[in-house]
């Protein structure tokens, strides 16, 4: 853009499509309503629903061995919170099949000759089949076993069984899990979904505001008069920036008083951190919106957007889990870096300087979009 | 003449879509305080032609002014002095009249703003229904909100595209009316139509097909070039009589008007020769004057034989 269109730049010619936006939005109650509504119901249903440690497992057990050791063992198992033991087969083509249905998560073969073979120290042998189609699922339940054996059976092991006592190895871990200790998963999404319901809603509206002057034909009237497409950018987006903050409000006041998540670190901070993040998505909506021949479109490019947004931005699968590439095509998302952010001045109680390597990708996020809108937004119908 | 005196002067414009020549190298001259009609069927540029001259098209070729800005680099200078009307109604239906008008007289930054919007609602009867949404309107009520809209900024052109199209007739005198009165008070006015009536009512007209300018002038010059004969017939079997004409060479068209069947042709000798041809005593033959309907379809048929 030339010095001399941006010394023509008015503030009033703004303003006035920034009143016309809200008169808009006030006109259009159900969007609205959606625009407040939509993050509170995602954050309920994800923030209860996700749950990334499950538990409780269906299990059906095959216990040949009936002595006290095998007892002991099981009542291990189900004391770990993870099994939860439903069926007992009397066959092991009958455990087969109810793996193959689905209806339990693990078969656990306990073979006859296990009290027997622990009294004589020959390590006996306990099988556990696991249904691992979802290995998400039966991951935490089959590490937990691992700890459990190791320990199960050391108070039974008295008197002259004690030299049967599990040993410990040459290396103690010593593991201290930071930030979020117990494992909670509502502490890792509800911050994340501050991201994902930004994301959504501000690209869905902004997509939209340009596609649909031009479908109802206001946009040929809007070009015939003098106002500039900066103006008509920055009007279009700074309504809907109080409409983001009003998101970012109600889900911190969700995540505090209904999930709990702690927050260690500024508000402050993360209020104006925000600000960064939600005209970023907000100016790719608009870009959208100046690519895009109807209102359709619009909306197929919001999603398009959306979904690597969700997938690969770290907020659903481990970002550093990803191949080399994914992590590269993750960093050029703005969520990436917010999802980093949020978690960070939250749980980790960050500061400026920690989160500052991520705040610049979001600025120049924000600059590409923006100059991309303006340069796309014809000013004639050429 | 000096160049001051026009409003619209240009020549040579020109705009191709996709290689195809929408307007094909149109010079225009209208006058200030003129009323211009511009006609023309369908497709036949006179739309692109306006976005031309109000700086939303820019021409592939031509030059020339709009309110003496140049229309290929002072597009933002001629946006401030034009009001565009367009085809489709497009202001905002989700806006009441006022916020529209508010909207647009914000746009322009026009001095004492809502002073303007109190006038140009009264001057348009439209200050009872000022707070109701556009997207309520009937079509002659939208048609008074989009002009009411185009004139807040006071502008000195005033380009309006098929302004009348779907309005009732006494919306429409009314709306030529307040057109007239804008004019004597020194605007200019380029107006699109189909209506011939419409047409009769314009200082000076100009007729465009194929992106060709084919004729322009005042009514009496463009009906005098186009030096076509028409004679009028009353009688009995007409419908025989137009079918044994049509096709005969020198009769170019046969329109029945109700008990009459009006016969025009360019060639005065061959028309002639042709209804000789078809003469019965029991029809009256008269010479008349030719309309301007009959001036532009004989004006595009011509131009088909040229261009197509």
């Amino acid at each position: 853009m030339s010095a001399a269109a941006l010394h023509r730049l008015s503030f009033y010619r703004l303003w006035a499509i920034v009143r016309k936006e809200f008169i808009q939005m006030r006109r259009d109650r159900v969007t609205f309503a959606m625009m407040v509504g939509i993050p509170l119901m995602q954050l309920m249903l994800f923030g209860f629903a996700i749950n990334s440690d499950p538990k409780h497992l269906p299990t059906a057990i095959l216990a040949a061995d009936q002595g006290p050791f095998a007892r002991t063992l099981v009542a291990a198992l189900r004391h770990s919170d993870y099994f939860a033991l439903t069926r007992e087969p009397a066959t092991e083509a009958e455990a087969a099949r109810l793996l193959q249905l689905g209806d339990v998560q693990f078969v656990i073969n306990l073979p006859e000759d296990f009290s027997r073979k622990l009294l004589r120290g020959e390590q006996p042998t306990v099988l556990i089949e696991a249904d691992a189609t979802d290995p998400a699922a039966t991951g935490p339940a089959i590490s937990a076993v691992r700890a459990i054996a190791d320990t199960v059976l050391n108070r039974d092991l008295t008197g002259p069984l004690a030299r049967l006592r599990a040993r410990a190895g040459p290396i103690d871990f010593q593991i201290h899990a930071h930030y979020n200790p117990e494992n909670i998963t509502q502490y890792n999404v509800v911050p994340g979904l501050m991201g994902v319901v930004l994301t959504m809603t501000m690209v869905v509206i902004t997509a939209l505001a340009i596609t649909r002057e031009r479908e109802r034909g206001t946009m040929e009237n809007l070009l015939a008069t003098p106002v500039r497409p900066i103006e008509v950018m920055v009007g279009k987006i700074l309504p809907y920036i109080a409409v983001g903050y009003i998101q970012v409000t109600l889900i911190l006041l969700a995540a505090r008083f209904i999930f709990g998540v702690p927050m260690i670190g500024n508000l402050a901070l993360l209020y104006g951190v925000s600000l960064i993040f939600i005209a970023a998505n907000l100016s790719m909506g608009i870009t959208f919106s100046t690519l895009a021949q109807n209102q359709l479109q619009a909306v197929q490019m919001a999603f398009f957007f959306f979904l690597p947004s969700i997938l690969l931005s770290g907020f659903m699968f481990p970002f550093r889990g990803m191949p080399q590439w994914a992590q590269w095509v993750g960093s050029c998302l703005p969520n990436t870096h917010f999802l980093r952010i949020v978690r960070g001045i939250l749980l980790k109680g960050n500061g400026l300087a920690e989160i500052a390597p991520e705040i610049w990708p979001l600025l120049l996020f924000l600059a590409v979009a923006m100059t991309v809108g303006v340069k796309r937004y014809r000013q004639t119908l050429d | 003449m000096s160049p001051t005196d026009l409003a619209i002067d240009v020549t040579g414009v020109t705009k191709k879509f996709d290689g195809k020549t929408v307007v094909d190298a149109i010079d225009l001259s209208v006058r200030r305080g003129e009323i211009y009609g511009f006609l023309g069927p369908n497709g036949s540029g006179k739309t692109t032609f306006i976005r031309m001259l109000c700086g939303l098209l820019t021409p592939d070729a031509g030059q020339g002014t709009c309110l003496g800005y140049d229309v290929l680099t002072q597009q933002a200078e001629i946006k401030r002095h034009v009001g565009y009307m367009t085809q489709r109604f497009s202001y905002y239906e989700d806006l009441s009249i006022r916020e529209n008008l508010d909207f647009i007289a914000r746009i322009y930054d026009v001095s004492d703003r809502a002073a303007a919007v109190q006038h140009s609602l009264e001057r348009l009867g439209l200050q009872n229904r000022s707070a109701q949404l556009a997207g309520q309107l009937s079509g002659g009520w939208k048609q008074r909100l989009a002009l009411a809209a185009c004139l807040i900024h006071n502008p000195q052109l005033l380009l309006l595209d098929e302004p009348t199209a779907g309005v009732d007739p006494k919306a429409r005198r009314e709306f030529w009316d307040e057109i007239h009165q804008l004019a004597a008070a020194g605007l200019t006015v380029l107006i699109t139509t189909h209506y011939m009536d419409e047409a009769e009512r314009c200082h000076r007209l100009a007729y465009l097909a194929y992106g060709k300018l084919l004729a322009r002038g005042t009514l009496a010059e463009v009906l005098a070039g186009a030096r076509l004969n028409t004679w009028r017939v009353t009688g009995p079997g007409l419908l025989e009589l137009a079918a044994g004409l049509r096709g005969r060479p020198g009769v170019e068209q046969v329109v029945a008007f109700g008990n009459t069947l009006h016969v025009s042709g360019r060639d005065a000798a061959k028309l002639d020769a042709a209804i000789n041809a078809v003469r019965d005593p029991r029809h009256e033959w008269t010479r008349v004057r030719s309309g301007l309907e009959d001036v532009f379809i004989s004006l595009m048929d011509e131009a088909k034989d040229n261009f197509a």
